[in-house]
């Protein structure tokens, strides 16, 4: 059913609510667009209203692709619900296409008899030619199956905010705020939270205070929309998605990179140590240092450095004179860091490593998602050179695993890798805050002027070493990256002696099982199949499982977010099941790593097309499986 | 920083146990004795120096040092440093490096230290050549050298560490020799009394791959007609009886015997724009005398001070709190 503004059933009264549990949208224009903006603000709307929500930022490499191509569409995609979810959605109930490019690279996603909002004015002869479509889909009947809503957005914008002075491109430009008041009409959503934002970001006390024409177009831009989907009855009804039970306490919005951020903020506060930021720019990474940039009122030192080896380098030099040193970067960044790992590694020191993966090799895809670097971080240094792995599951669990990180660093004096990726960096789900003062203060090991003192002897329990930093008087020495002699920490190249250092390294890494939760099956503990997942697919993964397990599968599902050391009860529990299967967005690395250190047979469902699992996927190939004989 | 040790430091607080393997011979045995004898002159706590190093013959060094001392890996000894320097600015932090290490992988991070003025002194010990992985050229090395990586002889042509410091903004670029201790204690004191990155070239002598290969310059019977002493103010003259002297010919400059006090060139090492510095970091023997001492010296802002005025100017204005960063954005309530 198509419908255009001439031809809409007029309701004489106040329009009906229809509830439903759960929606996905997906804006998608072109870079310059604002879609980002009017996806975040969107969000921002449904969290405070109270739903349960999950994002997906998708956008190009490029800033400023060519103007109308497909390769310049930018997308932000969520899902709201009354329900507890994980995912940002598989196919989409709304698509709002600013143009012809925006509509091709999307349609595909959206559900048969879903809602499409376009912008006729991004439909022109022009439009389509730069999208390399053959007809006008607005014509030629392809969008049939969809419930397509035609406006002429931006003349409709431009009249709207005529009256403040803003003309021509300027006024164009408001119209993702008119986009935005037509969706917030649709899913009843108020619009009070963007009008202060617009107040905040644009008004009399930003350096915008000279052009207030500019928060003022937006805002009448905003309300326009509003009215212009009440009045003139694109839509038949407006849809309600109810509050989401969510546990009771406060809410706030978080995005996986900005939980890093609050995260080492947290361990630099709870561990006493000052928190020395190492970055060199790189996409996903670099909103880690945008943030942590924002906080220096926590003393926190962020040194842009010339190269990611510095970058590393000077976290490690920090780490040596006693702050808590981290760097982050995404994969091409981490090839470059190895050789300063393995440094670390042999010099043991506390220091984190965050990279948020993205699709490689190589320069890969810059601003899509993979898990791709999970070999490389356990195995990609010269020598034996173990290093604990750790994986954030959800943007909001990037908080507890970098404190985490923190504290495994900390407590066993070693180099801690902790991956994120593309999705759930710029993927965002409400936080439950957390009380910051239950929040456990973080031992140290740093050996003060008086006592005995070698700089590779080991603590008993942990077999870390004693952090003597430069400026405590009686404790100089000397390290680096030549292999140490056990306890005094001397050069040394005896047989022996690095036979016993590489046990050292490896043992004191083991050891760290017994310092981390065990792992825990969800669904069903004597399943047909266990799923094994890691990192940012959790939400996905267990969702399908859900799904599967209530189509009767029978299926357990453990979900990792220690990658070395493996939690110690986890050969046990893959011993338990007849069949494994691990779903994972890399051609089988996990695989690789379980199969390799427990000698089982795996079933991989692996994926690399720059995106998250779809749940309707995973749950089919899940059903694949466990219909074939093993 | 305030000395509180009782006891005054000696050099023999800073000889390390270590038992020390550098070739019977080597330049770097006087580097390492003058370093010893001027730390205990510079009013500093044994415990506040730090000397990070990277890979080669020269990056042994801190290992033969009683101070905190971190080996690290090829290159990268000016970007550990900073790290060090920008978590603990008490610190003393020296930088000891060689020509392969600071010029060839390390390059970028030396001018970086460089050009953002952390507060590093950086030794580089320049012997033109590769000695630890056995006599390859350098980029420091003449073009001809013979070596195993160029049995024809290089064809690279080599840059003056220098004039890359200079181009890279140091605000302190000297050189010295490993044969005269005198003024090396001398250029390394100065060094340690700037407040900024300062780079000291060091001319040093391999007798295993590059012997005598700063002979033609800086040898007893050569340096008096092919070292140019620069002193700030004075007259940039050198010679047995400093009969030679340095003249300025429109944009040229030129050695002349006997010049009139009026055409000599005088050194000035706050000279602003380090035009004068950069155009000393040009001659080289033998056309010119190879000038030795301060090239340059002038004060730039500090890397450090710049960034702890925003710390603490964010820290008085919001004081760090976990509970307002936690709740920090739009919050809401769920009952």
């Amino acid at each position: 059913m198509s419908t255009d503004v001439h031809n809409i059933p007029i309701f004489p009264n106040e329009k009906s609510h229809i509830d439903v549990d759960s929606v996905t949208i997906r804006f998608a224009g072109d870079s310059g667009d604002g879609m980002q903006i009017t996806g975040t603000q969107f969000t921002d709307a449904s969290a405070i209203f109270g739903n349960d929500l999950a994002t997906m930022p998708d956008f190009p490499a490029e800033i400023r692709a060519p103007a109308g191509t497909v390769a310049g569409v930018s997308a932000y995609q969520i899902h709201f619900s009354s329900q507890d979810i994980k995912t940002p959605g598989d196919d989409l109930n709304v698509l709002v296409a600013m143009n012809a490019a925006a509509l091709k690279a999307n349609i595909i996603d959206l559900e048969e008899g879903g809602i499409l909002l376009v912008d006729e004015a991004g439909f022109g002869e022009k439009d389509i030619e730069k999208a390399e479509m053959k007809s006008n889909p607005l014509e030629d009947g392809s969008l049939d199956g969809y419930r397509v809503i035609k406006a002429n957005i931006t003349e409709l914008t431009i009249n709207a905010v005529k009256e403040t002075g803003l003309k021509g491109k300027s006024a164009e430009l408001c119209k993702n705020f008119f986009t935005l008041g037509m969706m917030y009409w649709l899913y009843d959503r108020p619009l009070n939270h963007t009008l202060k934002w617009l107040d905040e970001k644009y008004g009399a006390k930003t350096k915008y205070k000279d052009k207030p024409e500019i928060a003022e177009s937006n805002k009448r831009a905003l309300t326009a929309g509003y009215n212009f989907a009440d009045t003139v009855e694109l839509f038949t009804s407006h849809y309600r998605v109810k509050k989401a039970a969510l546990p009771k306490g406060k809410y706030r919005k978080i995005s996986g990179n900005e939980a890093t951020v609050f995260g080492l903020l947290t361990a630099s506060q709870k561990s006493g140590r000052p928190l020395f930021y190492g970055s060199y720019p790189i996409t996903p990474a670099s909103d880690i240092l945008h943030g942590l940039s924002k906080h220096k009122n926590f003393g926190v030192i962020t040194f842009q450095a010339e190269d990611e080896i510095a970058a590393i380098a000077s976290a490690i030099g920090s780490a040596y004179a006693g702050g808590l040193g981290v760097t982050a970067t995404s994969g091409p960044g981490i090839c470059l860091k190895l050789e300063a790992m393995g440094l670390g590694v042999m010099t043991e020191l506390p220091l984190i490593i965050v990279d948020v993966q993205r699709g490689g090799p190589s320069t890969g895809l810059p601003t899509k998602t993979e898990q791709s670097d999970l070999l490389m971080v356990m195995f990609g240094r010269s020598g034996d050179s173990p290093l604990p792995v750790l994986a954030a599951k959800s943007p909001s669990d990037c908080f507890n695993m970098a404190v985490e990180a923190a504290r495994i660093a900390l407590k066993y004096m070693t180099p801690v890798v902790l991956l994120s990726d593309g999705y759930i960096a710029n993927g965002s789900e409400p936080w439950l805050i957390p009380d910051h003062a239950a929040i456990p203060e973080m031992k140290t090991n740093l050996a003060a002027t008086g006592e005995s003192f070698q700089a590779y002897a080991r603590d008993p329990i942990t077999s870390a070493r004693k952090w003597a930093i430069p400026g405590t008087p009686g404790l100089e020495h000397r390290i680096g990256g030549l292999e140490k002699a056990r306890n005094t920490g001397a050069v040394a190249y005896d047989p022996e002696n690095h036979q016993g250092m590489t046990n050292e390294r490896h043992a004191k890494i083991a050891g760290i099982a017994n310092d981390i939760p065990l792992a825990e099956i969800a669904g069903h503990k004597d399943g047909d199949a266990l799923v094994v997942s890691w990192g940012g697919t959790f939400g996905t993964v267990s969702t399908a499982i859900e799904e599967c397990n209530k189509a009767g599968l029978k299926l357990g599902h453990v979900h990792l977010n220690y990658l070395n050391p493996f939690p110690k009860n986890l050969g046990e529990i893959l011993a338990s099941f007849e069949r494994i299967i691990v779903p994972e967005l890399n051609m089988g690395q996990l695989r690789m790593l379980l199969g390799g250190t427990f000698g089982i047979q795996i079933q991989g469902i692996n994926q690399v097309r720059g995106k998250p699992f779809k749940v309707s996927y995973l749950a089919s190939e899940l059903h694949r499986i466990l219909e074939t004989q093993k | 920083m305030t000395t509180t040790t009782a006891e005054p430091l000696t050099r023999k607080d800073f000889a390390s146990p270590t038992a020390i393997r550098w070739c019977p011979g080597c330049g770097d045995y006087s580097i390492l004795s003058t370093m010893q004898g001027i730390l205990p002159t510079l009013g500093i706590p044994k415990e506040n120096f730090v000397f990070v190093s990277g890979i080669g013959c020269s990056s042994r060094f801190p290992y033969y040092m009683n101070t905190y001392g971190f080996h690290t890996i090829h290159g990268r000894a000016p970007a550990v440093s900073t790290g060090v320097k920008l978590t603990n600015p008490n610190l003393q932090v020296w930088v000891i490096t060689g020509d392969g290490d600071a010029l060839s992988i390390g390059g970028n991070h030396f001018i970086h230290a460089l050009r953002r003025n952390m507060d590093l002194k950086i030794i580089l010990f320049n012997n033109r050549i590769y000695g630890l992985t056995k006599g390859q050229y350098s980029p420091t090395s003449g073009v001809g050298t013979v070596s195993p990586s160029t049995p024809y002889g290089s064809v690279d042509l080599p840059l003056s560490p220098i004039s890359m410091a200079l181009g890279a903004e140091a605000g302190f670029v000297a050189r010295t020799s490993d044969n005269d201790v005198k003024h090396m204690g001398e250029v390394f004191a100065a060094a340690a009394a700037y407040k900024g990155a300062a780079l000291v070239e060091v001319l040093q002598n391999c007798v295993i791959f590059a012997d005598k290969i700063h002979d033609p310059y800086y040898s007893r019977t050569t340096r008096n007609d092919s070292l140019l002493y620069l002193k700030h103010g004075e007259p940039l003259r050198y010679g047995k009886e400093l009969e030679k002297g340095l003249t300025l010919d429109k944009m040229t400059i030129k050695t002349k015997v006997n010049p009139a006090e009026s055409e000599t060139i005088v050194h000035d090492e706050k000279e602003a724009s380090g035009a004068l510095a950069f155009y000393l970091s040009r001659l080289s023997h033998p056309e010119f005398p190879v000038p030795v001492g301060v090239f340059r010296n002038v004060e730039r802002p500090s890397y450090y001070n710049a960034m702890r005025g925003q710390i603490d100017a964010a820290a008085a204005k919001n004081p760090p709190s976990l509970d307002k960063l936690f709740n920090s954005g739009s919050t809401w309530t769920v009952e």
